[in-house]
């Protein structure tokens, strides 16, 4: 059935019209809001139509007639939810889907093989996203390039890079033969770094444990919902500190640690590091 | 009548014209013969491509900025493709074996190194590679910091993103292992001496670290075994809710 065949009043749709446009609403809303006032209002007052339609596809019988079927058989209590919605939005029924049976549905007997699919909305039940269109361009060409770009560049810089310096190996591993230093590798020559200071429990298993369950948490701790870096000198300033700190840790034991994980100067008595 | 051969754009022509081409390529593709540089057309080149249908059609402007997000998310994982490429090169030539007898991995390595075509150039592709994802992945995780991008809605994807740093960290140490020489071994050894430190379970974790009491075969195994197999497809998994969480999340944050 054409849209245009529901019958509707057509005073309440030019009031309600008017109203909603005078409030300032857009303009396909306002007809939106107008028509179904308009349909509503129609159907109230002949409420014999009602029960009718079921009974009217039969005469068109081509495949456009066959649309009123679905949208009679499908809510006829559409209107009336949509008014007790209009009414009460607040008090809105709960619906409970059916306890499962168990049993898979049957299709009912003489059921059309052809699987339709027609809702019934009215118009406040849509919902409308109002979100600023901003400033977007194509993915293709403009980002995808970038990506490109930025890929072609590491992968040179690691042919040239692997092509000049080997990985290393040494000797067979032997469990026997402590190389003096002993080093882990790099991301965690940090935590090595802090076994000089603390006790192997703080710096191998409290430290780690904090920093990944503290980072972890630090959307839910930092609920300040700015993103300008002007509110956030608290939060910036900690990070940073935090960062700096494993950055100098880091460094620290890679370089500056020698034989016996002692003190030395990198430059004096050659690094001590391997990748 | 003589036959003239057709010229090399009307062979192109022609080939990008066949049922065979048209089949592979969707309309939107930039190899499709009448991709027009429209609108309409970029949007299918994105939303018509496996790979590129991970993007929206359209991105903030801001976000294109290099100094936004430095491409670092976008380079750890193209970092995790090329070490996953490497990586199987490299197991065709790598038994995780290291009995008392003699180390086969080990041995292995050596040949890796000397024997195998580019072999050497493989793993060291591997080897920076895996480095360089480290370290791109914290500076990954700086950035996101720095542009306040864990803020709501977008909480959750920075848990995401502090597990793929444990894994990614987890990837790297299990990688370590497996050359079995001296750096290996006992780089090993003094990681997971801290393990040996946790409060009632120490005995646990080390075993369960080690398959043993110190670093040794099984080890090896159990290591292999994680770099391989476990912690990738673990990592793929968050990978894939975190790339899946950029889109839900509306994209990319900002602008600041
Ligand atoms: C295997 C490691 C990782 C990969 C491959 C990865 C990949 C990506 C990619 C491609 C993006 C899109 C934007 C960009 O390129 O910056 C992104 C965004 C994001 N990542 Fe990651 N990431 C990883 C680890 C992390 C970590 C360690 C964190 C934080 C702890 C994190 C948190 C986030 C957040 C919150 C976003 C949204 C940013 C925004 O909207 O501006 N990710 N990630």
């Amino acid at each position: 059935m054409a849209r245009e065949d529901t019958p509707l009043d057509q005073e309440v749709f030019d009031r309600v019209l008017k109203e909603q446009l005078d409030a300032g609403t857009d303009k396909r809303v306002a007809e939106g809001r107008a028509r179904s006032a308009a349909v509503r209002a129609y159907k109230t007052a002949h409420p014999e139509e009602e029960a009718a339609p079921a009974a009217a596809p039969a005469a068109g019988g081509n495949g456009e007639a066959q649309a009123p079927a679905a949208a009679a058989a499908t809510p006829a209590a559409a209107p009336a939810q949509a008014a007790m919605v209009a009414a009460a939005p607040a008090s809105a029924p709960t619906r409970t889907a059916p306890l499962p049976t168990g049993n898979i549905p049957t299709p009912k007997k003489g059921a059309p093989d052809k699987h339709r699919l027609l809702a019934l909305v009215p118009p406040e039940g849509i919902q409308r996203v109002e979100r600023e269109q901003g400033d977007r361009v194509n993915v293709w060409p403009h980002l995808l390039i970038e990506e490109f770009v930025a890929m072609f560049v590491l992968s040179v810089g690691l042919v040239v890079f692997s092509t000049f310096l080997n990985a290393p190996l040494r000797e067979l591993a032997n469990a026997n033969l402590t190389p003096n230093p002993s080093k882990a590798p790099w991301y965690f020559l940090g935590l090595q770094e802090l076994l000089r200071y603390f006790h192997p429990m703080v710096a191998g298993i409290s430290i780690p444990t904090f920093i990944l369950v503290g980072l972890a948490a630090v959307p839910f701790v930092d609920r300040n919902p700015s993103t300008r870096p002007g509110d956030r000198k608290i939060a910036l300033t900690l990070f940073t500190m935090m960062f700096m700190f494993g950055a100098v840790l880091t460094i620290i034991g890679s370089f500056f640690r020698g034989p016996g994980y002692n003190w030395v100067w990198p430059w004096a008595q050659g690094v001590f590091f391997d990748l | 009548m003589k036959l003239k051969p057709p010229s090399p754009s009307e062979l192109g022509d022609r080939l990008r014209d066949s049922e065979v081409w048209k089949s592979i390529f969707r309309p939107g593709s930039i190899f499709r013969k009448g991709y027009k540089d429209t609108s309409r057309d970029r949007a299918l080149a994105t939303m018509n491509n496996v790979l590129y249908h991970l993007h929206p059609v359209k991105v903030k402007r801001h976000g294109l900025k290099l100094t936004y997000t430095f491409c670092l998310g976008g380079l750890s994982f193209f970092l995790f493709i090329l070490l996953t490429v490497t990586g199987i090169f490299l197991m065709f030539f790598y038994r995780q074996q290291a009995d008392i007898g003699g180390a086969q991995a080990y041995t292995d390595m050596q040949g890796i190194r000397t024997t195998v075509f580019f072999g050497d150039f493989v793993r060291n592709l591997h080897r920076w590679g895996a480095h360089l994802m480290v370290f791109s992945v914290a500076l990954h995780m700086a950035r996101v910091f720095y542009t306040g991008a864990y803020k709501p809605p977008r909480e959750f994807n920075w848990v995401v993103g502090v597990i793929l740093l444990f894994l990614t960290l987890g990837l790297s140490f299990t990688g370590y292992l497996l050359p079995w020489d001296q750096l290996a071994i006992w780089a090993v050894t003094v990681g997971t001496s801290l393990a040996g430190y946790s409060p009632f379970i120490a005995k646990q974790m080390n075993f369960l670290l080690l398959g043993g009491v110190v670093v040794g075969p099984e080890t090896l195994l159990r290591w292999y075994v994680l770099h391989v197999l476990a912690l990738p497809f673990v990592l793929v998994l968050f990978l894939a809710v975190h790339f899946w969480r950029i889109r839900k999340d509306g994209g990319i944050s900002g602008p600041l």
